[in-house]
């Protein structure tokens, strides 16, 4: 069955229509691209998925439930867990406390318990401990865990923001544009990273403009246009599709 | 920023844990070996350090800006001064009734208030303040008005009053210094790291499934619970109260503390109360007789060069001499 189910989603900002009717299905643990040149209105349809802001008409299914114009912690705290394309790390925090705020859906306790410290409250605050490190390791950052979050290098604050995603334990992740301004050599890590994000059973879609990456790690790919999705397929058909070429790939292909 | 000293895991020196109790023992003791003025301004400092640590919650943990914390500094000491006045309340009975007060009136201010963001819930603040200001004028059937409360009891205990001022400081310095290990404690917790989330990025923090809304006024309601007790505490203390007392100039000074002592940390409000209170008493003993008359202007150029030289507080003098000696030792 479909975990995420998006049914003729479309968004309006006054008389612009940023999506179109937008429909897609993505299986359980797949991983899923969604395309397109700037202005696409990819973004937007990220921001209507997971609840930033409620979409003009449509509906979006999560794991056969409706979700459509629920508030975004709300999505969030079923497992609909997304990054964004402007980095948005808590700066004031170091990168260990940055991958602790991410175990917020997964844990419990809030003033009272904080105050007390029970055994319960330790083994919880153990196991963020002990749960951090290894994400930090699992990204790459194992040695990075005690400085600022805001003095890593870019490429470093974005893998951050997917480590702490994976905090949220999230059921599907939706990943914006993680590769925007990294350099061919960190995009290779990333493109690994994500491969392995979704070998443990975490099911991921991603917005990219980097088509070397999509095609390396995508199963399967829409394409948007001008707010309308106008083609659905393998990377294999997508290459080929004379709609896709025309609108994307026919400038964009020298450059992949 | 943030001190390592209360972030870091490792188990740091013991010292750096008892600095702040030394600290405060070493004030303790100059209160109690000085004159009464000299206690009395080092409990007003443990007063304001109690509500500095609440507004941190606030301003600093969650990242949001009030300015009419006064508004419950007022219900504290208004309700202190009303409960054992009419009712004859103990002081104790009479400071967590009002802190009950405080509490519900934050939570019914805060829930519309609260979807204000910047400078609109800055202004909504303040005016809460003003509101308060004005309430505390007009109704003088309950409040005495422009006169004020006078003869409110001292602290005290089960019809056991601590007389003078020193024993007073003393209560004073304790309830501060519970106040700051409640914030410590709530800080480095789920709770604390949601706030601190929600200062970082509202959207980051929603996204992780944090309940902005829901945080934001958690942090307002216990902000106003600390400046409740706070203004109960100075109606005990000086026995008096009016609506000057908790006016504007209550914002302006609680401000210039949190930014001096460095917002967003543990201890920052407490060290902030106590150099903006000391500062004065200390011109105005050391200038000589010449300068007496402009140490108001002496008094903000040592403001400004520590805002301008520790920008992140003085208690980040610490880190930043931590910062350095690691950095020396990996370069």
């Amino acid at each position: 069955m479909a975990l995420l189910n998006v049914q003729g989603v479309t968004k309006r900002f006054g008389g612009l229509v940023a999506n179109d009717s937008i429909s897609f299905a993505v299986p359980e643990g797949s991983l899923f691209a969604v395309i397109g040149p700037n202005g696409a209105g990819k973004t937007t349809l990220f921001n209507a998925i997971s609840g930033f802001f409620a979409p003009t008409s449509g509906r979006i299914l999560f794991d056969g439930q409706d979700v459509t114009g629920l508030a975004q912690a709300d999505i969030a705290q079923r497992g609909l867990i997304r990054t964004y394309q402007l980095v948005q790390l808590f700066k004031d925090m170091t990168v260990a406390e940055n991958v602790q705020v991410g175990f917020h859906r997964m844990t419990s306790g809030n003033v009272g318990a904080a105050l007390l410290r029970g055994a319960g409250f330790r083994r919880q605050e153990e196991h963020i401990r002990e749960e951090t490190r290894s994400l930090l390791t699992f990204v790459g950052l194992g040695n990075r865990a005690d400085v600022m979050a805001d003095t890593l290098p870019y490429g470093q604050q974005r893998l951050l923001e997917v480590a702490r995603a994976l905090a949220a334990q999230p059921r599907l992740l939706l990943l914006d544009e993680p590769a925007a301004g990294l350099n061919t050599q960190e995009t290779d890590a990333l493109a690994d990273t994500i491969l392995r994000i979704n070998a443990r059973g975490v099911t991921v879609v991603l917005i990219e403009h980097d088509m070397g990456l999509v095609m390396k790690v995508a199963q399967r790919i829409a394409v948007l246009d001008f707010g309308r999705k106008i083609a659905e397929g393998t990377p294999a058909e997508i290459r080929s599709d004379p709609a896709v070429i025309a609108a994307y790939l026919g400038t964009e292909a020298e450059h992949a | 920023m943030i001190s390592p000293a209360i972030t870091s895991t490792r188990p740091r020196a013991a010292w750096t844990a008892a600095l702040p109790v030394i600290a405060a023992g070493a004030l303790i003791a100059y209160g109690l070996t000085s004159s009464g003025y000299i206690a009395t301004v080092l409990g007003f400092a443990a007063i304001y350090g109690v509500f500095c640590t609440g507004l941190n919650f606030f301003m600093g943990y969650t990242g949001q800006a009030s300015f009419g914390q006064n508004a419950f500094a007022a219900l504290g000491g208004y309700g202190s001064a009303i409960l054992t006045d009419r009712l004859g309340l103990e002081p104790v009975l009479a400071i967590l009734a009002s802190m009950s007060i405080a509490g519900i009136v934050a939570l019914v201010v805060g829930y519309p208030t609260l979807r204000l963001r910047g400078h609109y819930l800055a202004m909504a603040t303040f005016a809460l303040g003003l509101i308060t200001y004005e309430i505390t004028i007009e109704w003088t059937s309950l409040t005495h008005g422009y006169m004020g409360y006078s003869g409110i009891p001292p602290l005290g205990l089960f019809g056991y009053e601590l007389a003078n001022e020193k024993q007073q400081l003393v209560a004073l310095v304790v309830i501060a210094l519970f106040g700051v290990w409640i914030s410590n404690r709530l800080r480095n917790s789920r709770f604390g790291r949601a706030l601190r989330a929600i200062a970082g990025s509202e959207a980051a923090a929603a996204a992780l499934g944090i309940n902005v809304a829901r945080y934001k006024l958690a942090a307002f309601v216990i902000a106003a619970l600390y400046a409740s007790v706070a203004g109960s505490l100075f109606a005990h203390f000086i026995g008096f109260i009016s609506p000057e007392v908790f006016g504007t100039a209550m914002v302006v000074l609680s401000f210039t503390m949190l930014y001096l002592g460095g917002i967003g940390t543990t201890w920052g409000p407490l060290v902030g109360a106590l150099i903006a209170s000391l500062i004065p008493e200390v011109l105005r003993s050391t200038l000589p007789g010449g300068l007496k008359e402009g140490q108001d202007i002496v008094y903000c150029a040592i403001l400004i060069l520590i805002l301008i030289f520790v920008p992140k507080g003085l208690s980040s003098l610490g880190s930043l001499w931590q910062a350095r000696r690691s950095a020396v030792r990996e370069g």
